[in-house]
């Protein structure tokens, strides 16, 4: 798979609680409507800023705390197609790619916030159209694959009738 | 080759001889969701065109975050919980019973030994009684219903030595924020850790529960610790389960090895809006608190109140300044009652909420006002964690929280005790 966005770019430790508060994960069940929240206590109105297929890149640790996977569906359902970061806490991490979300491993330093990219999934690179640059990233574990490849935890489920990783 | 904790335990379960870095389906002993990630995995489950839970009695839904509930969005989500609860016969508890990571030990669902999944990312609290547990998302406890399994990746392992005794004052929250402040929010990702020396051996299991519980605040998949007589006792009172406790071998391999001098250490305070913003109290002494908040399952244990109220015993909360008690279970509110550790507190100006998560978490019970501090127990203080984006939060022990509500400005506790 081959997406092509705009970068939104954000810092080191990006929580799930900055990515959707505790108050607005309990008054909003609906994915397109909490989307609307999303990153509303960092970023007022990030949501109307992101067209559908852009990615969303951070820095260290991105996802930590909580296991809200609110914090993913917002992410989603806001019309991120992938998330790019230097590194990622593990539960988001592992609910991204539940959701079908994928989630990538890259040094994020060269890259800045409206930079225009061009994500290859299968051959693991990343080209910066903006920058005139191209690097590659760690490749997707092969669990990984197998959940994004049928569409995620849900539908593998469907499909299989439990684990088959 | 060596085996840690972590590996020996995800070996036990998924009859692999698995190492660091495998990839293990793996069965499960329990797992649990709250009411903010029940509603989603029941969405999953019935997604997932689930008929039916693997064991009912293998599973349970807490409502603790947001009760009793605030609004009608809550109200739904919990009548939904309650719903599907009575309809797989799975164990539910209900409002005011407490906090999930307390009713789990206490009711005698993990014994030494176990493989524990939650959907909530302080299930890591009961590596203190040596089982691996984990937080996870709601899809993946959806998953868990179902199959009675889940994927794990072997982590590897921090090993993490305290050398020396406390000084006086010091509890093991000082100890879990002071190894959170040197390695960082990130420090242990993707990592189990295991604790080790003689603070540990010395703590009770309520003390030990507090530092499993923040190893997630490094970023750590699981706090383990090992089981020696206190925790086999500890478990023996509360459940009927047969443990089954597991020690790393000596030749092991670990990814880091840490070693900590424990005996110099104060008091330590984390500072806003970063768990891992750490200073030792002397540097933060002073700053003004409105609201002070004790509770939580990092430190709303009976021995976390105990400790509070033999500080606010005879003494006041200071004008302009508030404190929230919430216990972390309804066995402990009633505790607290009996011994009359509730009526001190009170007394000291001390408000009772509902045994659960409290103001913790923000969605009701205690939010700060614009431009207000808190001083509290719990294990997180990201920027609007209460429910106020403008408050600022202080993290510290029970004891810190006491000596600071009295003063109305952030207190050494060594100056009260
Ligand atoms: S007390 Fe706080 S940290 Fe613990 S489970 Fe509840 S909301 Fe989460």
């Amino acid at each position: 798979m081959i997406a092509k966005g705009q970068v939104h770019k954000f810092g080191d430790d990006i929580n799930t609680d900055y990515i959707i508060s505790g108050q607005i994960k309990f008054k909003v069940q609906d994915p397109y409507e909490l989307a609307k929240y999303v990153m509303g206590d960092i970023a007022p109105g990030f949501y109307k800023k992101v067209k559908k297929g852009d990615f969303l890149v951070a820095g260290r640790n991105f996802g930590c705390g909580s296991s809200r996977e609110q914090a993913p569906i917002a992410i989603k359902y806001a019309g991120i197609s992938i998330v790019i970061a230097k590194s990622f806490a593990r539960i988001f991490y592992r609910n991204c790619f539940n959701l079908g979300l994928p989630a990538i491993e890259l040094d994020t330093d060269g890259i800045d916030n409206g930079d225009e990219l061009e994500v290859d999934l299968d051959n693991g690179t990343v080209k910066n159209i903006t920058k005139g640059t191209e690097s590659k990233f760690s490749p997707i574990p092969q669990t990984m694959q197998t959940l994004l490849a049928d569409g995620g935890l849900v539908e593998h489920f469907k499909k299989h009738g439990g684990f088959k990783l | 080759m060596g085996k840690t904790i972590a590996e020996k335990i995800l070996s036990n379960h998924s009859g692999k001889d698995a190492f660091a870095g495998d990839i293990v389906i793996a069965d499960i002993d329990f797992c649990m969701g709250q009411d903010g990630t029940s509603g989603i995995a029941i969405d999953s489950f019935n997604k997932m065109q689930a008929k039916s839970v693997f064991e009912s009695q293998k599973i349970a839904m807490i409502l603790d975050h947001s009760c009793p509930s605030p609004n009608e969005g809550v109200s739904a989500i919990h009548k939904k919980i309650r719903e599907f609860a009575h309809k797989f016969k799975i164990n539910l508890y209900d409002i005011g019973c407490g906090v999930c990571h307390q009713l789990v030990p206490e009711q005698g669902y993990v014994v030494p030994g176990n493989l524990v999944i939650g959907a909530d990312s302080h299930t890591c609290t009961y590596g203190a009684i040596n089982a691996f547990s984990t937080g996870v998302g709601s899809t993946d406890f959806a998953a868990a219903m179902i199959s009675g399994k889940l994927w794990f990746k072997v982590p590897e392992t921090m090993k993490i030595t305290y050398k020396g005794d406390f000084a006086k004052g010091v509890y093991s929250k000082d100890l879990m924020l002071y190894t959170i402040g040197k390695i960082k929010a990130d420090g242990a990702t993707y990592m189990a850790m295991e604790f080790y020396g003689k603070v540990i051996e010395n703590m009770s299991v309520d003390a030990r529960f507090t530092i499993s519980n923040m190893a997630i605040e490094a970023g750590g998949k699981a706090g383990l610790m090992e089981a020696d007589k206190k925790t086999l006792d500890w478990v023996k009172k509360h459940s009927k389960l047969k443990p089954n406790p597991q020690t790393a071998d000596k030749d092991a391999k670990y990814a880091k090895t840490l070693e900590f001098d424990v005996s110099k250490i104060s008091p330590q305070i984390a500072k806003p809006h970063a768990v891992d913003n750490v200073a030792p109290i002397e540097e933060v002494a002073g700053t003004p608190v409105q609201q002070g908040f004790i509770g939580t399952c990092t430190n709303g244990r009976m021995e976390d109140f105990e400790i509070a109220a033999k500080i606010l015993k005879g003494k006041k909360v200071k004008d302009g300044c508030r404190l929230v008690l919430a216990p972390a279970s309804k066995t402990i509110f009633l505790e607290l009652m009996k011994s009359g550790i509730a009526e001190t507190l009170i007394n000291a100006g001390g408000v009772f909420v509902t045994p659960g998560c409290g103001p913790c978490v923000g969605t009701h019970n205690g939010v700060p006002s614009d431009g207000e501090n808190v001083i509290s127990t719990a294990n997180r203080n990201f920027l609007g964690r209460m429910g106020n984006r403008k408050a600022f939060i202080y993290l510290g022990s029970p004891a810190t929280v006491a000596a600071s509500v009295i003063e109305g400005k952030i207190t050494d506790p060594r100056k009260h005790s």
